[in-house]
């Protein structure tokens, strides 16, 4: 039988806040355990909640960039559940009243576009962190993440796939880094998705029962476990079994999904509005103030890409979608007419020796990059290379006009010293030369090669070719 | 309104609580009682009446997004029951 994938996906993202949500302690990532810690993040009794301004204006930001309709009235409630990494035994979320309602986000999938719905968008407290403790077989608990302030994004049903589960969250992180509201390290677990997914018969339009699979932190984990679970829902229903409803962990290192224990599904959560926080009464001033403000967004950026620098969709698209790549080549571009060109190197080069090198940031300075294609297009330095120039700046960080000039990397353009070359590479391959005059075009390139080959890279291909083209028809 | 020991078990388990069947016996009927005598507030008409969100009445308090100087981590471990590596000590986590 054909099967359709139905997913909904809620998103976490820690706000790029400078203090948590409720006191003055720091939000930074690193510190040492509980260092980043007082008596309202750690849940002492009698500890009172305060909120911090900026968490409702980045989550309102966040809302307004995903076209939810912005509530005027909002409140907070505690959501009670036990576990060691909340101290106070609730967490301090939004229910029946967010800050964010109904939105939506278009997502582009090999060309296939799609909106995917938005239910809402709360804020809400992160937990503390449980590390495992070597020697007690117990745990510890370090709350300087408790009371960072989340803001979760809920979505409808809307995806069918991983591919569009990964598109919604990759147009997620762009817009939150765009906005400047979050920095989105998935690797520090600043942004992390809890997938619902349920299957059904083809052409069905009830829901299957769905699962939750919780806390998934990089892309690659989010693919996957869909994967899994679309898979293993799959199989038991070919087997007669029935889908549990249940919270499931994904446990990325060995590629498998599983249960967690039962108590903890109980999901009920009797939510109540906190006692100790006062209501959010917005007035429409401050809410347009903060769109007539919203920064340029990644889909704008994109169609200015292409209609004003006239770059391919696919480059736009991949381009804009990281705002990191997107400033650099804005800024490169500032050096350099040759958009194209840029946009080349980042998406091929560039792109490459980042995931190779596992790098977030690009280790030299975007006038560099320009600096290297200026270089290329008067004819100063070959492609060749300008390939290993490149090289060299992920090494050193330098300025590649530095490079080629402590390297002796100018390309040979004297007629005189191209001309030398070539006759001695002719002089040392007799049998190309009757290959050539016996019709064999290839003899032609297997020269060339030979003469780059000596000159170490350096002779300009264009004049050799011509020369050797001149010398053979002689 | 009856509670049935089954709810009462169930609101138990959300707490942490764990009763003994005696207790279990007590605390069904002590707590029919209770959610009784809440119910006589579904008597009063509350048509037209605007839902209670908030008991202060108050809105909008708000902080400045600027950092304050943390506790002491040893004040803060003061009542932990055991400590490590400047961390709360807890029991094994099953989950
Ligand atoms: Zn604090």
């Amino acid at each position: 039988m054909e099967y359709e994938v139905v997913i909904g996906l809620e998103v976490h993202a820690e706000l790029a806040t400078k203090t948590k949500i409720f006191c003055g302690c720091s939000t930074q990532f690193g510190g040492e355990p509980n260092t980043h810690c007082c008596p309202v993040c750690t849940g002492m009794p009698g500890a009172l909640p305060v909120l911090n301004e900026k968490v409702v204006e980045y989550a309102i930001k966040a809302g307004l960039a995903m076209n939810c309709d912005i509530e005027q009235n909002s409140k907070q409630d505690r959501k009670n559940y036990f576990y060691p990494d909340l101290p106070k035994a609730y967490q301090i979320s939004q229910y029946d009243l967010p800050l964010c309602k109904n939105g939506h986000l278009e997502i582009d999938v090999d060309g296939q576009k799609k909106n995917i719905g938005i239910t809402r968008i709360h804020i809400e407290e992160d937990a503390g962190k449980l590390n495992h403790d070597e020697f007690g077989g117990g745990a510890l608990v370090d709350l300087n993440r408790a009371c960072v302030p989340l803001i979760e994004i809920v979505s409808e049903p809307d995806m069918r796939s991983s591919a569009e589960a990964k598109a919604y969250v990759e147009k997620i992180k762009a817009i939150l880094e765009y906005l400047e509201v979050s920095d989105c390290k998935m690797q520090e677990g600043s942004l992390r998705a809890d997938v619902n997914l349920s299957i059904r018969p083809k052409g069905e339009t009830k829901f299957g029962t769905r699962t939750e699979t919780k806390n998934l932190n990089s892309f690659k984990a989010i693919t996957r476990a869909i994967e899994f679970e679309i898979k293993r829902q799959i199989e038991a229903v070919e087997n007669g079994e029935e889908i549990i409803q249940e919270t499931r962990r994904w446990d990325d290192d060995r590629g498998i999904g599983y249960a967690m224990r039962g108590k903890e599904d109980a999901h009920d959560y009797r939510y109540f509005p906190d006692p100790d926080l006062a209501l959010i009464k917005l007035s429409a001033e401050y809410i347009n103030n903060i769109r007539e403000n919203l920064p340029e967004l990644p889909d704008s950026r994109k169609q200015k890409y292409i209609n004003e620098l006239g770059l391919p969709e696919y480059d736009a698209n991949i381009i804009t979608g990281s705002k990191m790549l997107a400033d650099f080549f804005d800024e490169a571009t500032k050096y350099c007419d040759n958009a194209k060109s840029i946009s080349n190197w980042i998406m091929g080069d560039l792109l490459r020796i980042l995931t190779e090198k596992e790098l977030e940031q690009v280790p030299f300075k975007p006038e560099y990059l320009a600096k290297l294609v200026v270089m290329i297009d008067s004819g100063k330095i070959s492609s060749a290379i300008a390939k290993k120039v490149f090289e060299d700046m992920f090494e050193t960080g330098e300025n590649p006009e530095d490079i080629v000039t402590k390297k002796g990397l100018v390309q040979i353009s004297d007629e005189g010293a191209i001309k030398e070359i070539v006759l001695k590479v002719l002089e040392n391959n007799p049998q190309s030369i009757i290959d050539f005059k016996a019709g064999k075009d290839k003899a032609l390139g297997f020269l060339v090669g030979q003469a780059m080959k000596e000159s170490r890279g350096k002779a300009n291909p264009q004049m050799l070719n011509k020369m050797f083209l001149e010398e053979l028809n002689k | 309104m009856n509670i049935t020991k089954e709810e009462l078990k169930h609101i138990a388990n959300l707490s942490n609580l764990y009763f003994s069947d005696e207790e279990l016996e007590k605390y069904t009927k002590d707590m029919s009682s209770v959610v009784e005598f809440a119910n006589e507030l579904s008597k009063i008409d509350t048509q037209g009446v605007e839902i209670t969100t908030s008991i202060l009445g108050e809105y909008n308090i708000f902080r400045k997004d600027e950092v304050k100087e943390s506790f002491d981590r040893d004040i803060l471990l003061q009542n932990a029951p055991e400590q490590g590596d400047g961390m709360f000590k807890i029991p094994k986590v099953i989950g």
